[in-house]
C-alpha cells in the first residue's frame, strides 16, 4: 500500500489526509490553517480557524467571530496524524509559512512571501522541506525589486513635489500590509498622513498590536483638505475617483505594486506615477527561497504557474503547478 | 542620454498634456542642437536605419542575462515591447555613461559597416553601461516606435514654445522626407528661406465626428457637403515638374499609383490637391477591398493596374500656381480646384468630389441614409468660409459616418494584448451559429473600457477551455455586438465573410449564447451591402 502524500491538492484546497485539516481553503471546511489575512487566502465559512498570534486580529476584524485559535512562529501542534508549525512569511505582519510533517517527511506551503525585511513583518525564515509550496506572481527574470529605500525616497520626492506644486499626492494601496510599509516609508517631516476609512481601520489594529506606525488623520465628512496643508492620501486604490477623492481638489495619482515595474500596466492605470514595490518575491527572491528550503519537490500555485515551472524543471527540480484560487498581487481590489 | 532619459521619464511619468508640453519645451530650449534634431527626428516617426535584427537582440539578451532563450520569448509578450524586456531582463547596468542621445545613434549607424562580433560586443557594451531607462531607449531606437504619449502635434507645439516660432509654420516644415543626415536644426527650424524640398507635403487637414445633430452646426447655407469615401486620403504635388503622392500618415506612396504619373500632363507645376485615392471601374469607386490589394505593393503588375485601377479623387486645393492658399475660404478653393479639375478628360486620373446640394438639414440627412449606394461611408461637411488648418481642429471639418452595421456574436479565442494592453485579454475572436456549429468570423480587439477587459481577463482564466500558444480557446457564453463598417465576400475566411473595421459595440450581458446571430444573417448583409 502506498502511503499518502502530506499534501494533497483538491477542489477545496490545499488538504492535508494525516490530519484532516486544509490550509487556505477557497471553500468551506471543517478546519482551516491560515497563512496570512488577505481575502484569497483567509475565507468566511469554515469551521475552526487556525493562524499565527499576530495574524488574528486582522483575522477577526475581517471574518468577524469565528472560532480561532492562534500560535506563535515556530510553535508545534500535533493534527491527527500531522506536526504542524508557523514560519515567518515576510509577507504582511503575521503572514506564515505552514510546515506540514508526516511520518518523517516535511511539506512547506509557503502562501505568499517576500525575502526583503520590511521592517514591519517578521522577516522570511528559510525552512527546509523535502517539498515546497510556492507562489510565482513574480516569477519571470524581468521582475527585480530595487531595496526599499530607494523607493522610499522616490515617494517622498514626488510628495514634496506634489506640495511644492499645490497638488495633492494620493496613494493608492492595499489596505492590508502594503498600505502599513508604506506608511513606514513615508517622511512625516513632510506633512500630515491622511488615510482613507479601509486603510486606517486595519492601520489601528496593527497599531493596537505594538507596530510603530506615523501618526495618521482618517479622513471623514469633517476633514477639510485646507485644514491640512502638504497632506498626503493614503488609499485604496478603488478610491481613486470617486466622490470621495474630489474632496481633495488637484490630486496626483500614484500606485505602489509590483506590476508598476511594467510600462504597459502604469500606462493603462493611467495613474501619474508608479513605484515599484512588492509584497511579494521578485524574480530572485523565488529563486533563491526554493534553493534554501532544499525540497527537490516544487508545487507552484499561482502566478506565471506554466513558465516558472518550465524554468525549475529546466534545474533539475521536480515541479508542477497546482490549480488554485489564490490571486497573488492583483491591481484589483478583489484580493486587497 | 541622461537628459533624453529624462525627458523621456517626465512625458512618461504623466498623464497631462501641460506637463509633457513643458518637458518637451525645456529639453528643447537647452538640448545640444544635434540632440534636439534626432529628438525632434524621433518623435515624427523617424529613426537611424536599423543595424541589428530583433532576432539577433533577443539571443544577445538571453546569453547576456545568463538565461535561456525561452525563458526570453515567454517573458517578452507578460512585457509587450521588445525594448522593454530587454531593458528588464538583463541584470542592472552600471548607468555610469554620460555620452549623449546623438552618439548612441551614430553609434548604431557605425554598427552597419562592422562583422557581426563586433556588432554584438557594441550591444552588449552599451546594455551594461547604461542604466535600466537609458537601456530601454537605446533599445528603442534599434527597434523603432517612440511612442510615449507624445503625438508630432504635442511635439510641435514644444517646439513652437521653446523657439518662438508659429506652430502652423513648424508643423509645414517637420512635413516630408527630411533625415537628420541631410538637415541640421538651423535648416530645418529656423533658417528663415529653407531651400523647400518640391516634394514637401502639407499638414493635413483633419476632421471630427460629428455626434450632434448637424443642425446644431447653424445654417445649411454656410456648409458644404459631399459624399465621405473610403478609400486611402492622399496628397498630389505638382512642382518642378515632378509629382509626388503622400499618404496621411506622411508616406510617400508616388510609386504605389503609377495612374497618377498622368497627372502633370493635365494639370499645371504648382499645384497641390488634397483627396481620396479610390479603384474605380469607370463609373463608381470599386469597394475597398479591390484598393487594398494596391496598399503595401510598392510595384504594382499589370493584370492588377486593370482589376483595380485608381483614381484621385479631389476635393481641396492647397497650392495653386505655386502660392499656398490654404488660407482662402473653402468655397474659393474649391472654386479653384472646380476650374482645374472639371475641363480635364474622362481618361483623366483625377475627378472632382462631386457636391451636394442641400437647402435644409432633413434633405442632407435623408441624402446621408444613401450613402451605401453611392458607395460612400457617410457625408463630409466642410465650412464655406474655413480655411484649411493643420490638423485635427474642431468646428470646420466634420465627418458625419453612417451608422455601422451591427451583428450579436460569441467569444471563442482570447490572446492578451501588447504594450499598453500586455498582461489583459483584449484580443477577440467571435463566431456565428451555423446550424449546432460556432463558425469564426472575425477578429476584434477595440471599442471596449479598460475596466471591461479587466473583467474579460479574469473571466478567460477561469473559463479556458484549451491553449494554443498565447491563444486561449474559451467556454463560449459572452455574447458581443461586433460593430463594422463593411462587408465583403472572402475565400480566405472559413465564413466567406470578410468584415472591414470590425469592433466590439458593446458587451451584450442582456444576451444568452443562443441569441448570437447565425451564418445566415451575415450572409444576408453580405447580399445587401457586400
Amino acid at each position: 500500500m502506498t502511503r499518502d502524500p502530506v499534501l494533497t491538492f483538491t477542489p477545496h484546497g490545499i488538504h492535508c489526509p494525516a490530519g484532516d485539516f486544509h490550509i487556505d481553503p477557497w471553500r468551506p471546511v471543517p478546519r482551516a490553517l491560515i497563512t496570512h489575512g488577505h481575502s484569497d487566502h483567509a475565507r468566511p465559512g469554515h469551521g475552526a480557524y487556525l493562524a499565527t498570534d499576530l495574524a488574528a486580529p486582522v483575522l477577526r476584524h475581517r471574518l468577524g467571530d469565528i472560532a480561532l485559535e492562534t500560535v506563535a512562529y515556530g510553535e508545534r501542534r500535533r493534527i491527527g496524524g500531522a506536526t504542524v508549525s508557523f514560519h515567518p512569511a515576510g509577507h504582511v505582519p503575521g503572514s506564515a509559512q505552514i510546515r506540514v510533517e508526516v511520518g518523517g517527511e516535511v511539506w512547506v506551503v509557503s502562501g505568499d512571501y517576500k525575502l526583503e525585511d520590511d521592517g514591519l513583518s517578521t522577516p522570511f525564515e528559510p525552512v527546509r522541506a523535502h517539498a515546497f509550496v510556492t507562489e510565482s506572481t513574480f516569477g519571470l527574470p524581468v521582475f527585480r525589486w530595487q531595496k526599499q529605500a530607494a523607493i522610499a525616497a522616490q515617494i517622498n520626492g514626488w510628495w514634496r513635489d506634489c506640495v511644492a506644486s499645490g497638488s495633492t499626492p494620493l496613494l493608492g494601496a492595499y489596505a492590508l500590509g502594503k498600505a502599513q510599509r508604506l506608511l513606514s516609508l513615508l517622511d512625516p517631516g513632510i506633512g500630515p498622513i491622511l488615510t482613507h476609512g479601509a486603510v486606517e481601520a486595519t492601520t489601528q489594529i496593527l497599531r493596537d498590536q505594538g507596530l510603530r506606525l506615523p501618526a495618521t488623520v482618517p479622513v471623514t465628512a469633517a476633514v477639510k483638505i485646507a485644514d491640512h496643508p502638504g497632506a498626503l492620501v493614503l488609499a485604496t486604490p478603488s478610491a481613486f475617483g470617486t466622490p470621495w477623492a474630489r474632496k481633495f481638489g488637484p490630486v496626483s495619482t500614484g500606485f505602489a505594486s509590483g506590476w508598476m515595474q511594467l510600462r504597459g500596466v502604469r500606462r493603462r492605470r493611467a495613474a501619474d506615477r508608479g513605484f515599484v514595490i512588492s509584497d511579494h518575491a521578485d524574480w530572485d527572491g523565488l529563486n533563491t527561497a526554493i534553493h534554501e528550503t532544499g525540497a527537490e519537490k516544487i508545487f507552484v500555485t499561482h502566478g506565471y504557474t506554466d513558465i516558472f515551472t518550465r524554468w525549475l524543471r529546466s534545474r533539475g527540480l521536480d515541479a508542477q503547478v497546482v490549480p488554485t484560487e489564490f490571486a497573488g498581487e492583483t491591481l484589483d481590489e478583489s484580493a486587497a | 542620454m541622461k537628459d533624453f532619459a529624462r525627458l523621456f521619464t517626465r512625458i512618461d511619468q504623466s498623464t497631462k498634456t501641460s506637463v509633457k508640453v513643458a518637458a518637451l519645451a525645456e529639453y528643447f530650449a537647452t538640448a545640444p542642437d544635434e540632440d534636439r534634431l534626432w529628438t525632434i527626428a524621433l518623435f515624427s516617426g523617424r529613426r537611424p536605419r536599423r543595424a541589428v535584427t530583433t532576432t539577433r537582440l533577443r539571443e544577445w539578451a538571453a546569453e547576456a542575462a545568463g538565461y535561456p532563450l525561452w525563458l526570453f520569448e515567454e517573458a517578452y509578450p507578460v512585457v509587450g515591447d521588445l525594448a522593454e524586456t530587454i531593458a528588464l531582463f538583463l541584470p542592472p547596468g552600471r548607468s555610469d555613461s554620460d555620452r549623449g542621445l546623438t552618439h548612441w545613434i551614430n553609434m548604431l549607424r557605425g554598427l552597419s559597416h562592422v562583422d557581426e562580433p563586433a556588432r554584438k560586443a557594441a550591444v552588449l557594451a552599451a546594455w551594461d553601461e547604461l542604466d535600466t531607462t537609458s537601456r530601454f531607449l537605446f533599445n528603442k531606437l534599434i527597434t523603432g516606435g517612440f511612442r510615449v504619449g507624445v503625438s508630432q502635434k504635442l511635439m510641435t507645439r514644444a517646439l513652437a514654445q521653446a523657439t518662438g516660432r508659429d506652430e502652423a509654420e513648424l508643423a509645414h516644415r517637420l512635413m516630408g522626407a527630411w533625415s537628420p543626415d541631410d538637415t541640421t536644426f538651423h535648416a530645418l527650424i529656423e533658417a528663415d528661406d529653407p531651400t523647400t524640398d518640391a516634394s514637401r507635403p502639407y499638414p493635413f487637414c483633419l476632421a471630427h465626428g460629428l455626434d450632434d445633430a448637424a443642425q446644431t452646426l447653424g445654417a445649411p447655407e454656410d456648409w458644404h457637403a459631399e459624399w465621405k469615401w473610403d478609400g486611402i486620403r492622399g496628397q498630389l504635388i505638382l512642382r518642378d515638374g515632378d509629382h509626388f503622392v503622400w499618404s496621411r500618415g506622411e508616406e510617400l506612396m508616388t510609386d504605389r499609383f503609377p495612374e497618377l504619373a498622368r497627372a502633370p500632363d493635365h494639370l499645371p507645376p504648382g499645384t497641390v490637391i488634397d483627396g481620396e485615392i479610390l479603384a474605380w471601374d469607370g463609373a463608381a469607386p470599386l469597394p475597398f477591398a479591390a484598393l487594398q490589394k494596391r496598399i503595401g505593393r510598392k510595384t504594382v503588375p499589370k493584370s492588377l493596374l486593370r482589376e483595380a485601377p485608381v483614381i484621385l479623387q479631389a476635393y481641396d486645393l492647397l497650392e495653386d500656381g505655386g502660392r499656398d492658399i490654404r488660407a482662402l475660404p473653402f468655397d474659393e478653393r474649391r472654386a479653384r480646384l472646380d476650374r482645374l479639375i472639371a475641363p480635364l478628360p474622362q481618361d483623366a486620373p483625377l475627378r472632382l468630389s462631386p457636391s451636394l446640394t442641400f437647402t435644409t438639414w432633413q434633405t442632407l440627412t435623408d441624402a446621408r441614409a444613401t450613402a451605401r449606394d453611392a458607395r460612400a461611408e457617410g457625408l463630409m461637411l466642410k465650412r464655406r468660409a474655413g480655411p484649411y488648418l493643420a490638423g485635427r481642429k474642431k468646428g470646420e471639418w466634420w465627418k458625419w459616418k453612417l451608422d455601422p452595421l451591427t451583428i450579436d456574436a460569441v467569444m471563442i479565442y482570447a490572446q492578451a494584448g501588447h504594450g499598453r494592453r500586455a498582461n489583459l485579454y483584449t484580443d477577440f475572436t467571435f463566431a456565428v451559429w451555423q446550424g449546432n456549429d460556432l463558425v469564426p468570423f472575425t477578429k476584434a480587439y477595440s471599442g471596449l473600457t479598460d475596466a471591461e477587459f479587466r473583467k474579460i481577463t479574469t473571466w478567460v482564466k477561469k473559463n479556458t477551455l484549451q491553449r494554443f500558444g498565447p491563444v486561449r480557446q474559451v467556454r463560449p457564453e459572452l455574447v458581443f455586438e461586433i460593430a463594422f463598417e463593411g462587408i465583403q465576400q472572402s475565400p480566405r475566411h472559413k465564413s466567406g465573410v470578410a468584415l472591414r473595421f470590425p469592433r466590439m459595440a458593446r458587451w451584450r450581458h442582456d444576451k444568452d449564447l443562443s441569441q448570437a446571430n447565425t451564418l445566415d444573417d451575415l450572409k444576408e448583409m453580405l447580399r445587401l451591402y457586400g
